[in-house]
């Protein structure tokens, strides 16, 4: 693990479970990774996989009970987040680490205007009021790119479209100057060319701001177009991890490799679509040994019996699948 | 062909004041005109609010049209009373977006997938249990399934439970509204497959909704591209993504996150749309957001042109070249 002072924050190993009643999900169990400064970062997965839990683990909104921290670090600036107080956190969220959600319209407050809102992201760990509170608004709705500011700033969210309201929630985001922003499937909820617009601009201000960008999907496609690092996450773990181009040209886990082949598109017409055998399993009954074993094409005896250990490719392309790494293809030259 | 879909409107009026005055219309779906060839899949893209779920109802008649004719194979179907349009319901059916919303969670999968067969007036217990059987293997499920409740089930299981009940009293052409976009990654291939293997073995058609490009490409044979209630255009699979001329398409086409990591951009991003979509009532519906406008473009209505043999576009300039 890199830990020198371009590591903006790392996650140690880190273990959530929820527990209700019986059963035990676990659902992120010793997951680590780590965002450097000025970087993308992607978790990408799909439901259940733990990269949700991860990133809100991060801002300490996990409700605990029923959610119960079994085990790591989250290390920021020298402290373990999970041991900071509530007091401490608040002065951490929305401040150095702030979140934008999916679905801008359950998380903007439906009865108050969009200056409103905006100025309270501001006011809350800035002392500033009046005309400069007003301007760093209209300042912060110029820098997401949406038109006519000063007129947005007395609307109400049900007045503005799904790309407008993210965008005001990115606007909130960047309020503080934050080091760190977690996005959480923002583009989710909105059509395909918006999404392509807020990509643009998560990436434009990355690159204005020095800031670091926590990107959560279950989308390959927008995470081909994001840059920088990917975790692939798969039923509370990490299966994968690399840059952009060895997860897409030379994915190492057969879940990678699966998730790849079954994506529907152009060239693939008129075959035969390759898909996953099997569901993604229940996180309270997670299989014994590897998560994704009872999918596998490649699974072995031992596979059912032992937890996989990460294997490292070189280049910082690590796996979890000791079976494929046994009889590895050369690693293609960089 | 076995639906013809020819100007069809609807349009939703807005009522405003303590009267509830007409103020004005929403024209959901404004003259829009398409074409089934039996056994094929027609993909009807476009973002949301475009209208195509609109279109999704109009052709299954729960809601009325305004304007234009629904003629499945050759029988008008847009204006038969609810007593005449009863043999066409068994022959036009509809799989939605949201497996869990669209099952009663108080009936068991057998009992959902059966309903069709009751209201079809199929009595017989066994003749019904039989085909029940039948159809949970054709979409892939055990046969305990029919015992299970919604909630028992994955959202890719669910659906094909939802597929299933379109299938039970055979239809001859299936309504996907999003059927994938609501199920992870891994299980959106099998759900495709799923389709296109059923198509294959019973020669089921398909109008196949969707707002995602990649499936579209994949699994439609014909391609009808819709913005603002209007068709933008229109052609084969192959031809709309080789030769695509609709500056909407070419910019929809560019903006698919496409999973091949650094490829570069072949045209601008669309600018975002702040226009009120209620406020255009002349030219092309397009106006605003197009990187090609004139100010022809604002005045006239803009024709559905030929520009291939079965490529058709609704705008002059692209259909000069």
């Amino acid at each position: 693990m890199m830990n020198d002072n371009q590591t903006l924050i790392s996650v140690e190993d880190l273990k959530v479970y929820f527990r209700t009643g019986h059963e035990c999900a676990r659902a992120v169990d010793g997951v680590s990774f780590e965002i450097r400064k000025q970087e993308t970062v992607c978790l990408v997965g799909e439901s259940g996989c733990g990269k949700t839990v991860s990133a809100l683990s991060i801002l300490g909104l996990i409700p605990m009970p029923p959610g119960e921290l079994a085990g790591g670090r989250i290390l920021f600036q020298g402290k373990n987040l999970l041991e900071l107080n509530e007091k401490d956190m608040q002065k951490i969220r929305g401040n150095h680490i702030a979140m934008v959600f999916q679905e801008p319209l359950t998380s903007l407050n439906p009865v108050f205007t969009i200056e409103d809102q905006i100025g309270e992201a501001i006011r809350i760990h800035k002392n500033i009021g009046g005309g400069e509170l007003r301007n760093r608004c209209i300042q912060l709705l110029k820098d997401v790119g949406m038109p006519s500011p000063v007129q947005r700033l007395k609307d109400y969210p049900h007045q503005l479209s799904g790309g407008q309201r993210q965008r005001v929630m990115i606007a909130m985001a960047l309020a503080c100057d934050p080091d760190l922003i977690i996005a959480d499937e923002p583009t989710t909820a909105l059509d395909v060319t918006v999404q392509a617009q807020i990509l643009q601009l998560f990436k434009s201000i990355q690159k204005s701001r020095s800031m670091s960008v926590l990107y959560i999907t279950h989308d390959l496609g927008v995470v081909a177009n994001i840059d920088d690092r990917v975790y692939v996450m798969y039923s509370g773990m990490v299966t994968e991890q690399g840059n952009t181009a060895q997860i897409f040209h030379d994915p190492r886990h057969p879940y990678t490799q699966g998730l790849l082949a079954s994506l529907p598109s152009r060239s693939k017409r008129g075959k035969r679509l390759y898909s996953i055998p099997g569901t993604v399993p229940n996180p309270a009954y997670r299989p014994e040994g590897c998560p994704f074993h009872p999918r596998c094409p490649y699974a072995i005896p031992t596979c059912g019996r032992e937890h996989p250990k990460m294997c490292d490719y070189g280049h910082a392309h690590l796996a979890r699948c000791p079976v494929l790494f046994k009889n590895k293809k050369p690693v293609p030259k960089e | 062909m076995i639906l013809r879909v020819q100007n069809l409107k609807k349009y939703f009026p807005i009522r405003r004041g303590f009267f509830q005055k007409i103020a004005g219309w929403v024209k959901a779906v404004d003259d829009v005109s398409f074409e089934i060839e039996q056994g094929k899949t027609l993909g009807l893209v476009g973002e949301s609010g475009c209208g195509k779920t609109t279109v999704a109802r109009l052709i299954l008649r729960l809601l009325e049209p305004d304007h234009g004719k629904i003629i499945f194979r050759e029988t008008n179907i847009d204006k038969l009373t609810e007593k005449d349009m009863k043999p066409f319901r068994k022959e036009i059916q509809i799989v939605f977006q949201d497996p869990f919303g669209s099952l009663n969670p108080r009936m068991t999968a057998g009992l959902s997938i059966q309903e069709g067969l009751r209201i079809l007036g199929i009595k017989k217990g066994n003749i019904r249990k039989k085909r029940l059987e039948h159809l949970l293997k054709m979409v892939g499920m055990s046969p305990d399934s029919a015992d299970r409740y919604p909630h028992e089930f994955s959202g890719g299981q669910r659906q094909r439970i939802c597929i299933a009940r379109a299938l039970s009293v055979t239809p001859s052409l299936v309504v996907c509204d999003e059927p994938i976009s609501a199920l992870d990654v891994s299980i959106q291939a099998q759900i495709i497959n799923l389709l296109k293997d059923l198509q294959d073995g019973l020669g089921l058609s398909y109008l196949f909704i969707s707002h995602d490009l990649n499936v579209v490409s994949y699994l439609c044979t014909t391609i009808s591209v819709m913005y603002r209630g209007q068709i933008m255009e229109s052609a084969p699979a192959e031809e709309l993504f080789e030769t695509p001329r609709h500056p909407y398409t070419l910019s929809l086409l560019s903006a698919i996150p496409d999973p091949v990591p650094g490829l570069k951009r072949k045209t601008e991003l669309l600018e975002p749309d702040f226009s009120d979509s209620l406020a255009t009532s002349k030219g092309c519906r397009f106006q605003g957001r197009c990187p090609i406008e004139e100010p022809r473009c604002l005045e006239e209505n803009i024709d559905f042109e030929k520009v291939g043999k079965k490529h058709f576009v609704r705008c002059w300039k692209a259909a000069i070249k």
